[in-house]
């Protein structure tokens, strides 16, 4: 595929109550929801308020884990990770936005390690595009579509509604 | 135009060597990224792998402790590898020069040196010399030199009043003592008037002050009484009895008399105003305990501040 076909982008309310319909149930009662800043951050809250059950919620920002440095240096503002549950223990359901190579789920992993020694991590994406540079693979899925490498698929929350766009890719 | 030896061709952070030109930008930038290290030092693992496997020399041809072990806590924070180099017992008294020193940490792959120097310049000829010989993937940190500039300093201070008054543009700031030996007080000043500070004050005898010290854009005091009055903020400054020479001043207590800082003599500035000092602190000197140690003080939030923010300017410089 190239980036001349623009592909058909799911829905993104729609896909996420998708990917609440797999998780309910499935999911453990205690569950913790941790979202990877930022577009995770987002779908974490809403699985959180939309899954039933006892989770706790945090927030992770990947930055200081992600293994561009050398490259991109650190150009982004970095957020504060929150995780106000005890990791040690705990069951969490690491959630992103798009998985694509898998790096930044990579990173969160690492960095969740370093909080604690969780009893076990599931990961939950809205979206899966495919084209994984590592072993790693989501639990739960909103969606799964192709797109080309050098598109990528941003959301976006306008007033509490998520939605999805391509753009072309910003090499920083 | 010649080029700030800060910023690489793309106008970002690769040395610290002086707040003096220093973009707003770039400081701001500096303060929003300090803001989520602070919160590493709190976790059961008190590090992250941003510069695992870098080695960050310590030059320091000065001694200091604190700022030495700062320096080391922030780099260990960030995985890198330090190296303490005790400068002054070692090379440069068997007639190395400072270039062949660098030269030769270089040659051991050095990626960053933090340099504290008594020379005004030192760490500034450094870094000169590295981006001459194209070894631009080195980075300076000046920690520290002579009487010129303490940019981790001035940073560390400036993060401190952002944290508990938000903003610089309504604040009016009084700097207290030895400006004139002061390289905290000249980091400082450059940094509060590049953010807007709209009133910023230098407290002190007229033999403690450089002489055009107006020209930095500060308001001189020499009654401390007229100067602290409104103050949001009062950064004392350490007499730094070891750099005087001559008669500057007729004695401590006789310094503590006029310009130490007293519960009396700060109830003349605004209920909140905060209380800083670079330390190490003089006590009966220039600050009484009552005031180090009571409730307007933030003189320990700063020394925990200190290591966000040089997590911050490390992590900056060595990505860029």
């Amino acid at each position: 595929m190239t980036s001349n076909e623009t592909p058909e982008l799911p829905d993104a309310e729609a896909t996420l109550l998708a990917l609440v319909e797999r998780m309910r149930g499935a999911v453990a009662f205690d569950a913790a929801f941790v979202g990877i800043y930022s577009g995770g951050a987002w779908v974490a809250e809403r699985l959180a308020e939309l899954i039933p059950g006892n989770h706790s919620l945090g927030f992770i920002d990947v930055s200081y884990y992600r293994d561009d440095y050398a490259r991109t240096g650190l150009k982004g503002g970095a957020r504060r990770s929150e995780l106000k549950f005890d990791v040690d223990g705990a069951t969490i359901v690491l959630v992103d936005d798009v998985l694509f190579t898998g790096r930044s789920v990579r990173a969160a992993i690492n960095e969740l390690f370093d909080f604690g020694r969780p009893a076990c991590i599931e990961l939950a994406v809205l979206i899966d595009r495919g084209g994984r540079e590592l072993p790693i693979e989501a639990d739960y899925v909103g969606a799964r579509l192709a797109v080309a490498r050098d598109l990528s698929i941003v959301l976006s929350r306008d007033n509490g509604r998520l939605s999805l766009t391509v753009e072309p890719v910003t090499n920083a | 135009m010649i080029r700030n030896p800060q910023l690489n061709a793309n106008g970002e952070l690769t040395h610290l060597l002086t707040l003096e030109g220093l973009p707003a930008d770039v400081i701001r930038h500096i303060l929003d990224t300090a803001e989520p290290f602070a919160s590493i030092s709190e976790r059961e693992v008190k590090k992250v792998p941003l510069l695992r496997g870098k080695a960050v020399f310590n030059l320091f041809f000065e001694n200091s402790t604190r700022t030495r072990t700062t320096f080391e806590i922030a780099a260990k924070r960030l995985s890198a590898d330090v190296i303490n180099l005790n400068i002054g017992v070692s090379s440069t008294s068997k007639g190395e020069t400072l270039l062949d020193t660098v030269d030769n940490l270089v040659a051991m792959n050095a990626d960053m040196f933090v340099v504290r120097h008594a020379q005004s310049g030192a760490p500034h000829l450094i870094a000169t010399h590295l981006n001459q010989h194209r070894q631009t993937h080195v980075h300076v940190v000046n920690a520290g030199d002579g009487r010129h500039a303490h940019p981790t300093q001035g940073l560390l201070d400036l993060y401190t009043i952002r944290h508990y008054k938000r903003e610089f543009t309504n604040l009016t700031v009084a700097i207290v003592g030895d400006v004139l030996h002061s390289r905290v007080a000249r980091s400082l000043i450059h940094g509060l008037t590049t953010l807007g500070t709209p009133e910023v004050r230098v407290i002190g005898p007229r033999t403690l002050m450089p002489t055009r010290v107006d020209a930095m854009g500060v308001r001189v005091f020499t009654d401390m009484s007229a100067g602290l009055a409104g103050c949001d903020v009062v950064v004392m400054l350490r007499l730094q009895s070891e750099r005087m020479k001559g008669t500057l001043l007729p004695s401590a207590g006789e310094y503590f008399k006029h310009y130490g800082l007293t519960p009396e003599k700060l109830a003349l500035a605004k209920p909140d105003v905060i209380v800083m000092h670079p330390g190490p602190m003089n006590r009966g000197v220039e600050i009484d305990s009552a005031v180090a140690d009571g409730e307007r003080s933030v003189i320990l939030p700063q020394v925990t501040f200190g290591i966000a923010v040089r997590m911050a300017v490390m992590s900056i410089i060595a990505g860029n």
